[in-house]
């Protein structure tokens, strides 16, 4: 179990918690083997007619017994199931804090619904083992050995005939417990090309109405769905035979125990208290053979659930601080030299080399794919470019320290992702406090401070699932504002006013422009009315600048700005036709 | 994320409601269920026999030392156990049988039901919403049958088999025993109350742990650009915490109710030694009876301890079935008449006569459209997105249905017209192409309506049969995850080939915008030309060579038509025409087509 080794630390640290848990699982295991001893105790001087006192005595310790052991039961479970708990705690914090440290590629990399089934699923089934897997572990150990210890001191003969059905359990619950595992497999199988069918005829709808397949469809899903039957009915025939064979057994023990006990018992090397006794001990090993299995199974699933934890786990973030050095503090030049950079298959920037003033203005503009974005997350290094490619303040951006950087740059990313949080949270998000006069400034400045006044609690206002639900415009000058409030050097707006109509992005402009006056800034943009005004425009294509120069130059150049500033002037003409 | 439902409690008549339709399903397999039923109870009765036997072998034969009579106990015992065997597995493979089979109906239905709904519908609910009515919540109303809810009737007879047969064996021992019941009710009735709280309490943490992983997972970019890692990670541990604190006290209620339970047991074990021992030794009660009261007293409590968690359980499954009858009681909003017309011949002639349309009240996208395609003739619809040229098309399809004015096929009303018939006679070529699993072959003739030859046929006339035969199995060859294989091009002249097999009436294409190499441009080009000739076809149109082909060209604009006619005159009226045509096909005339990737207008 090489996954589960992993957790060895966890349960070293809470050593003091998983020994108080199995001493008191021993002492409850002590005490249960007890009770059957005192009724045998019982019957054999109810045979020899005993007094009332006696009998007082008797009935006494099998309360008093179950009384004290109750109260070690609870506290094994306490502590022991507890133990489980804090142990999960701590993992859950320890995988979130691994996946916090994780850069975007991994992120795109990886579906997030495949993360969570991780983060839930497999953390259960981890956390099953840490619990019940040890607790029932120790006690079937600690039960068997005790009544058998027990049994064996009634009759070694006796105890060799009624157990070798409960061998016979165990070897059923192994064997059966694999192929119900393989056919279980086999369903899940089944299942999810069932579920792909539903995936395709759903998703493909149209196409499906369109060519009158609806029929053909339910064919298609029923073929499925009988297989998915078929499938199941072999697995309740395997499953449906095993508990019923495992209580066939365990009764052929207790069958055993009449017939060679009882003649025992008349013969009189046994008294009839020890054969009561020994059919009570045998029904106590009932259980833990039975959960014998299941314990395996839970190890089992524990194993493979670790291996998948251990995938995130051990991914090395890419992206941390090393060997970064103390400077200045950052004041927003940045270089790009001979920059170029690929996901791993195709370069998306070919040859970069761009070099931008502290407090000027650059614009980017190209046709979608071009790498617009690629290049401007480079800078707050949330992918990872090669060494001595990008530079701020002629510092490699590898040296500066990641916090330190950041801090400096505000980039507004394309697509919006506001948290489920208040307004006045979401906008001081990367500030320490809740900054309200930063955060309210930022909402004049992005425009967004007139709307946020129409909210039903203003700054307090919900945003998301379980508040207001913000236009695409709102949440695109949210963001804005977002970055704003924390007073960049740097700022970066990623396509970030797509969604806000042409006039308010003038009146967001113009109040920009003097936030821009002192801060390096880049503008991605489709639309050249946001770029025209900027100090120097570059043209991407296909990963490489193609061109750059002022508005006027590139007008003049002829090329692919000259024709989008065409394009876009016919589309505002076609606009007002309208 | 199902984790983030909270179920409500049971026991209101509107879950009584849900239940009795739910056993509706069960009707069909009423013998199984019924044989079922009569196997628990035979099930129920075999679990006495037991400690009934003990006694009688000690009271009978081993009191007396007939060893010869023990014989005959272990015997009979043997035979209870190997009809218990048979009974047992009966049992369970009738009840979870039948299980399966209702979840096959259910989602046959649900399956069947969803193929009939309105396409606004699916606009409203995204697929992965539905993914989840079909799997994971059939799922959830399957967990009766096979977690066991329904074998707590086998449990209840049980024990009122336990509670008959030791009144009959002695029945003050019996009341005696007995006494503990009350106090076996309020400790569960403590533990049903106190864990059925909890277990709601950790539920809520779960989702809330998801909910906030989810978020910060998707906006990890976020919390990463404005360095939020560590104040993120105090918040999750705080979420985490109260979860973990949360299932501790769950613990609590499991940690306090099984010893109690056990103590329970233990004191009326006590009983029996201190009243039945003193019965045994004044001769009024056998060493058997007492030994068998001692056993059924121990399995006396086992079935009834795990209720809670079964009735957790059906509340699962009813509130998944709530949602399941939710789907099932949307009604399909487009239907056929009850007589719909059949042409004997469709000829072709479509035409709109006044057509508006709005997804949402007032929100027009279509208004007040009225054109004719006569049969065999072309028209082109152009203008920016969002003008309503896709909607134009879906009406005709009877996606949707025309919120004013009407739609007719050779002068019939599509309403009054049987939709198969509708929607065999004209094929619909959409941008986003998309392919089924299974081979190339079956991806064009979808169903069996295609022969194979006329398949390849048609691969062969849209020039799609060159890459076909190129790949490893040709026409057979498995198409991977959505056509992932295929290159954009390739699957255009795929969904050709498959319009052109089906060899409509009408055809209605929505050209991709895609960017393709310049060699599968010039073939889809000239296939294009092989799939519009002899057919009425709508085209909305992104080709310079399409639009200059047609013979009727409707400019929209803001779901209005706002020029029409041919392609010369459209451009000397030099009105919105002309600005749309320099805007999106100019640039076709003076450079290779597919160097430029298009504008998002």
């Amino acid at each position: 179990m090489p996954h589960l080794r992993r957790l060895l630390p966890y349960l070293r640290a809470h050593r003091h918690h998983l020994a108080g848990g199995l001493v008191c699982l021993l002492l409850t295991t002590l005490l249960s083997v007890a009770t059957p001893w005192v009724l045998r105790l019982a019957v054999d001087d109810l045979t020899l007619r005993v007094t009332q006192r006696k009998l007082g005595l008797y009935a006494g310790l099998v309360v008093g017994l179950a009384l004290v052991e109750g109260v070690f039961r609870y506290l094994m479970r306490m502590v022991l199931i507890g133990m489980s708990r804090e142990i999960e705690y701590e993992l859950r914090n320890d995988l979130f804090r691994h996946l916090t440290r994780l850069p975007a590629s991994y992120f795109r990399d990886h579906r997030i619904g495949d993360l969570m089934s991780r983060a839930n699923s497999d953390m259960s089934a981890v956390r099953l083992v840490l619990g019940p897997g040890i607790m029932y572990t120790a006690n079937t150990l600690a039960t068997s050995v005790g009544a058998l210890a027990l049994m064996l001191a009634i009759s070694p003969r006796l105890l060799g005939l009624a157990v070798v059905p409960l061998v016979f359990v165990s070897w059923l619950v192994r064997y059966f417990g694999r192929r119900i595992h393989d056919r279980f497999e086999a369903v899940q199988a089944q299942l999810a090309s069932l579920t792909a069918v539903v995936q395709e005829s759903l998703a493909g709808i149209r196409v499906v109405r369109a060519y009158v397949q609806e029929p053909q469809e339910l064919a298609r899903f029923e073929a499925e769905g009988r297989q998915y039957l078929e499938g199941n009915r072999s697995l309740i025939r395997m499953y449906g035979s095993l508990f019923p064979a495992v209580q066939l057994l365990t009764g052929l023990g207790a069958v055993m125990v009449v017939l060679v006990g009882g003649r025992m018992a008349i013969a009189g090397s046994i008294s009839l208290g020890e054969f009561v006794a020994f059919a009570a001990y045998l029904a106590m090993l009932h259980w833990p053979t039975i959960a014998l299995g299941w314990v395996v199974n839970i190890f089992e699933r524990g194993e493979a659930s670790m291996g998948r934890l251990d995938q995130i786990l051990d991914t090395v973030p890419e992206i941390k601080d090393q060997e970064t050095e103390p400077g200045p503090p950052l004041q927003g030049a940045v270089e790009f030299r001979r920059l170029s950079f690929g996901y791993g298959g195709e370069p998306v920037l070919r040859d970069i080399d761009l070099s931008v003033p502290a407090g000027s203005t650059v614009a980017i503009v190209g046709p979608t794919g071009c790498g617009k974005s690629t290049l401007v997350s480079l800078l707050p290094r949330l992918y990872q470019a090669p060494p001595g490619t990008v530079f701020v303040d002629g510092r490699d951006v590898r040296r500066i320290p990641l916090g330190e950087l950041r801090a400096a740059v505000g980039l507004v990313p394309q697509e919006t992702f506001l948290f489920s949080a208040s307004v006045r949270e979401n906008l001081a998000f990367g500030l320490p406090g809740d900054g309200a006069s930063r955060v309210e400034w930022a909402a004049q400045v992005a425009q967004l401070a007139g709307d946020i006044a129409a909210f039903p609690q203003g700054y307090e206002t919900f945003v998301g699932e379980r508040g207001i639900t913000l236009s695409g415009g709102q949440k695109q000058r949210a963001a804005l504002a977002r970055a704003l409030a924390g007073d960049p050097r740097i700022l970066i707006l990623d396509d970030a006013l797509s969604a806000v109509d042409t006039e308010t992005e003038e009146g967001i402009l113009s109040g920009l422009r003097q936030v821009m006056r002192n801060r390096t800034t880049f503008l991605v943009s489709h639309r050249v009315s946001t770029v025209r005004e900027a100090d120097l425009i570059v043209v991407l294509r296909e990963g490489r600048i193609v061109e750059r120069g002022n508005h006027q130059e590139l007008l003049a150049l002829g090329g692919f700005y000259a024709d989008l500033h065409r394009r876009q002037q016919l589309e505002e003409e076609m606009e007002k036709t309208a | 994320m199902s984790g983030f439902h909270e179920e409500d409690p049971l026991g209101k008549s509107h879950d009584w409601r849900l239940l009795l339709r739910l056993l509706r399903y069960l009707g069909p397999y009423r013998g199984s269920v019924a044989a079922s039923f009569l196997l628990i109870l035979g099930m129920a009765g075999l679990d006495l026999v037991g400690p009934y036997l003990t006694k009688i072998a000690i009271d009978r034969h081993i009191a007396r030392g007939d060893g010869a009579g023990l014989l005959a106990v272990a015997t009979l015992w043997l035979l209870a156990l190997m009809a218990a065997f048979a009974v047992r597995y009966g049992q369970v493979y009738l009840l979870q049988m039948t299980g399966q089979r209702i979840v096959f109906d259910l989602r046959r239905e649900i399956f069947a039901h969803l193929q009939r709904l309105h396409l606004a519908y699916f606009d409203r609910n995204p697929v992965g919403r539905l993914m989840t009515r079909v799997v994971s919540d059939v799922d959830a109303v399957n967990e009766l049958f096979t977690s066991g809810v329904v074998t707590v009737f086998g449990d209840l007879f049980t024990l009122c088999g336990i509670m008959g047969v030791m009144l009959a064996m002695n029945w003050r021992l019996a009341l005696v025993t007995f006494a503990v019941i009350p106090l076996f009710f309020v400790v569960t009735n403590w533990f049903r109350r106190g864990a059925r709280e909890s277990f709601r309490e950790t539920r809520r943490w779960v989702a809330r742990i998801n909910a906030f992983l989810q978020e910060s997972l998707s906006g990890m970019m976020v919390v990463q650009l404005f360095r939020r890692e560590e104040r993120n990670l105090t918040a999750f541990a705080e979420i985490n915490r109260k979860h973990a604190d949360a299932n501790v006290k769950a613990i609590f209620y499991y940690a306090v109710f099984y010893p109690a339970i056990d103590l329970l047991a233990a004191v009326a074990i006590a009983l029996i030694l201190l009243y039945g021992g003193a019965k045994v030794v004044a001769g009024t009660l056998t060493l058997g009876v007492l030994v068998a009261f001692v056993q059924y007293s121990e399995r006396f409590w086992r079935p009834i301890s795990d209720l809670s968690e079964k009735f957790n359980i059906a509340q699962a499954a009813l509130a998944s079935s709530e949602r399941i009858f939710q789907l099932l009681d949307t009604s399909p909003l487009v239907v056929g008449r009850p007589d719909p017309v059949r042409l004997p011949q469709v000829r072709g002639r479509v035409s709109f006569e006044g057509v508006s349309f709005a997804y949402r009240d007032q929100e027009w996208v279509l208004r007040d459209l009225s054109f004719a395609v006569e049969s065999g003739r072309s028209l082109a619809l152009v203008g920016a997105t969002g003008a309503g040229k896709t909607t134009v098309t879906s009406l005709l399809a009877r996606f949707y249905e025309a919120t004013q004015g009407r739609i007719t096929l050779d002068g019939v009303d599509i309403r009054d017209l049987d939709p198969r018939q509708l929607r065999s006679s004209l094929a619909l070529v959409l941008q986003d192409v998309h392919l089924f699993s299974g081979t190339i072959a079956s991806n064009i003739r979808l169903g069996s309506a295609v022969s194979r030859e006329k398949a390849e046929a048609a691969a062969r006339a849209v020039h799609a049969h060159r890459f076909i035969e190129a790949l490893p199995e040709g026409y057979d060859t498995e198409v991977r995850e959505r056509g992932a294989s295929l290159s954009v091009g390739q699957k255009q002249l795929l969904s050709f080939a498959r319009a052109l097999a089906h060899d409509p009436r009408i055809l209605v294409l929505d050209e991709a915008t895609s960017s393709v190499d310049t060699e599968t441009e010039q073939l889809i080009q000239a296939a294009l030309k092989v799939l519009l000739a002899g057919r009425t076809a709508i085209v909305i149109a992104h080709r310079l060579s399409t639009i200059q082909d047609v013979d009727e060209i409707l400019v929209l604009h803001k779901g209005r038509i706002r020029e029409r006619g041919t392609h010369q005159a459209l451009l000397a009226e030099r009105g919105l025409y002309f600005k749309l045509y320099q805007l999106q096909y100019k640039d076709q005339e003076f450079r290779p087509p597919g160097t430029e990737a298009p504008l998002s207008a």
